[in-house]
């Protein structure tokens, strides 16, 4: 569909959509990704009490206590009802997940476009750079980043971005390559059209599919990450806010003395919305691929 | 095949000396005072003053990169600074011992098993067998390692029983039945890396099946077993490869999460120490170890499969 008339590509879109629509790992996704945006957005509708309000029964507190009526999910070690904070805890890396990624893609976006169509000694460089950066493990970059300038949240975004932007870059890049070969931008530039006209008007367009593709994955890859930070202790100073990774943390030592509840609670909460978004991810891919 | 050695090599220590330039200019901007933090809080300023010269950290910035770059190519990096009189080199050989242990167990565990699901997958394409690879390898290979630890870790080491829940083996294990103990965390990885190594083997299987080396061999004669043993996974074999080495880096320093859960000491857990600390030395030496690691693998991992691809080795070539 490289040139594509407006019209066949509104069909070949209006297609994509209906396939979509009617994938069960989408519907599945969907359901599952809508159910803690949800949470994240409103978690008073799921949920009577705060995530910092002790759960009392006859006016007493009752720490540890095991899932039951009283508390579906249990009580933590200081008497929180673990369920409302399951609820709550979506907030915090519903808010800066998406934004990391969707900043990492931007980026990426930016430098994938110059590098992949004006090649030469720059793309050379940045290229070196990425391959060199690629080579870390993110966790391990993003730890040391952290504790070199703090952990507030624009810094977590920030770090995570930076890291995924990398790889955002190279996709972008090559995509960008592929299309530079094909006759609708030898005769744009023939007809003299500026660089930043045929990145922005001709070639862009028609990469679209590579950034949606890309910032689903991505937003599933950002929540791996980040809850993996606050599991090591290296995201939210506050420690009364309800927070998945940061939960598990103050609490998985207990699964050896056989209190599971108020660690694999949390635990089920990040991989239930790791699966969602990515069988959300899965499905597009497979969709722009055809 | 020499020159492409060669090209190789070359591109791989470019890469490093990248990276060095990276952790330094990272570790130069840690928000800390090491020599403070060794000589106590209310030690007196020219006593600090001292040691920060001592320890060569007044140097100029390119003469310190210079000797960070030596220490890289001598692997000496001189003492910890949290553990004042111990050589790095001595506080990372048993780690690495530790996370070398773990990643080989966990590959021998994922292997076999998902190269066979990936390429049964791929034999029976969009049957009910190949989609319950693909979405049980998406869901698998998409939870974070510290996640699915915590779940192994409830359901099998407390709740089933049947293997310890943490790896601390009491002193006197011996090796063999010391691998009980990293069994755990071992199958926290393979979960991590089913889905992963299975998707790709399962890719490459479907493009070799639908060739015409595939079908000649169908045709004259040799049974289907034979036709994946001698034509499928020679081919189908070179994404795996590829993949299983860019992920050595992430298996030997990315698995800090989930060594926290198991309280396994391995290289990941030093390097959150060290950065914790801070501990510059043991901090450098650890973060570049897995680079260097991740190099190597790649380098090996290319070497294999232009071995296993001559036309990738002669393409390499022109």
């Amino acid at each position: 569909m490289s040139a594509g008339s407006g019209s066949g590509l509104k069909q070949v879109r209006a297609e994509q959509r209906r396939q979509l629509l009617t994938s069960p790992g989408f519907i599945v996704g969907m359901c599952i990704t809508s159910f803690w945006v949800l949470a994240a957005l409103v978690p008073s509708l799921l949920t009577n009490r705060a995530p910092n309000e002790a759960v009392r029964v006859d006016g007493s507190v009752i720490p540890r206590q095991g899932p039951g009526a009283d508390a579906w999910f249990g009580t933590d070690a200081i008497g929180n009802d673990v369920y409302t904070r399951v609820i709550y805890g979506a907030r915090n890396v519903l808010i800066m997940a998406p934004l990391a990624a969707l900043l990492a893609v931007i980026v990426g976006a930016l430098l994938g476009l110059l590098m992949g169509y004006f090649r030469g000694w720059l793309d050379e460089i940045l290229s070196r750079i990425i391959e060199a950066i690629l080579s870390l493990p993110v966790i391990l970059l993003a730890l040391m980043v952290l504790v070199i300038f703090g952990n507030s949240r624009p810094v977590i975004v920030a770090t995570v971005a930076s890291l995924f932007a990398p790889v955002v870059t190279r996709t972008v890049r090559a995509a960008v390559i592929g299309e530079t070969e094909l006759d609708y931008v030898t005769s744009a530039t023939l007809r003299g059209e500026s660089g930043w006209y045929i990145m922005t008007r001709e070639i862009l367009p028609n990469i679209s599919g590579v950034f949606v593709v890309e910032l689903t994955v991505r937003v599933g890859y950002a929540i791996f990450t980040i809850s993996t930070l606050a599991f090591l202790g290296l995201t939210a100073a506050d420690a009364t806010t309800a927070d998945w990774g940061q939960d598990i943390a103050n609490s998985y030592r207990l699964i050896v003395a056989d209190q599971w509840w108020p660690s694999v609670f949390p635990a089920i909460a990040i991989a239930t919305l790791v699966i969602g978004v990515n069988l959300v991810a899965d499905s597009i891919e497979e969709v722009t691929r055809q | 095949m020499g020159r492409f050695i060669l090209r190789r090599l070359a591109l791989s220590l470019l890469t490093l000396f990248l990276l060095i330039i990276v952790v330094f200019l990272l570790t130069r901007v840690f928000p800390s005072d090491p020599a403070r933090q060794l000589a106590g809080p209310f030690a007196p300023q020219e006593r600090v003053d001292r040691l920060n010269e001592d320890l060569g950290l007044t140097d100029p910035q390119l003469q310190q990169l210079g000797r960070l770059v030596r220490e890289v190519v001598t692997l000496d990096f001189g003492e910890s600074f949290s553990q004042p009189g111990v050589q790095v080199v001595d506080l990372i050989r048993p780690a690495l011992g530790n996370s070398a242990k773990l990643v080989v167990l966990a590959l021998l565990l994922t292997m076999p098993i998902s190269i066979f699901s990936g390429v049964l997958a791929a034999y029976r394409k969009d049957g009910a067998l190949d989609r319950s690879v693909v979405t049980v390898g998406l869901a698998t290979a998409s939870i974070p390692d510290f996640v699915s630890g915590i779940l192994l870790q409830y359901v099998i080491g407390v709740r089933l029983g049947w293997l310890p829940a943490t790896s601390n083996a009491p002193d006197g294990t011996g090796f063999f039945s010391g691998f009980q103990y990293i069994l755990l965390p071992a199958i926290a990885i393979a979960f991590v890396y089913f889905g992963y190594i299975a998707r790709v083997t399962r890719a490459g299987s479907i493009e070799a099946f639908a060739s015409d080396y595939a079908r000649t061999a169908v045709m004259k004669g040799l049974s289907t077993p034979m036709v994946v043993v001698r034509h499928i996974l020679r081919n189908s074999l070179q994404p795996t490869v590829a993949v299983t080495g860019t992920q050595m880096g992430f298996l030997f320093g990315g698995l800090i999460a989930l060594e926290f859960v198991f309280n396994y000491p391995g290289l990941g857990g030093l390097i959150l120490r060290a950065a914790k600390a801070p501990d510059f030395p043991l901090l450098q030496a650890g973060v570049l170890l897995v680079a260097i690691i991740f190099m190597i693998s790649t380098l090996a991992a290319d070497l294999i499969i232009a071995w296993m691809n001559p036309r990738a080795r002669l393409g390499a070539d022109r």
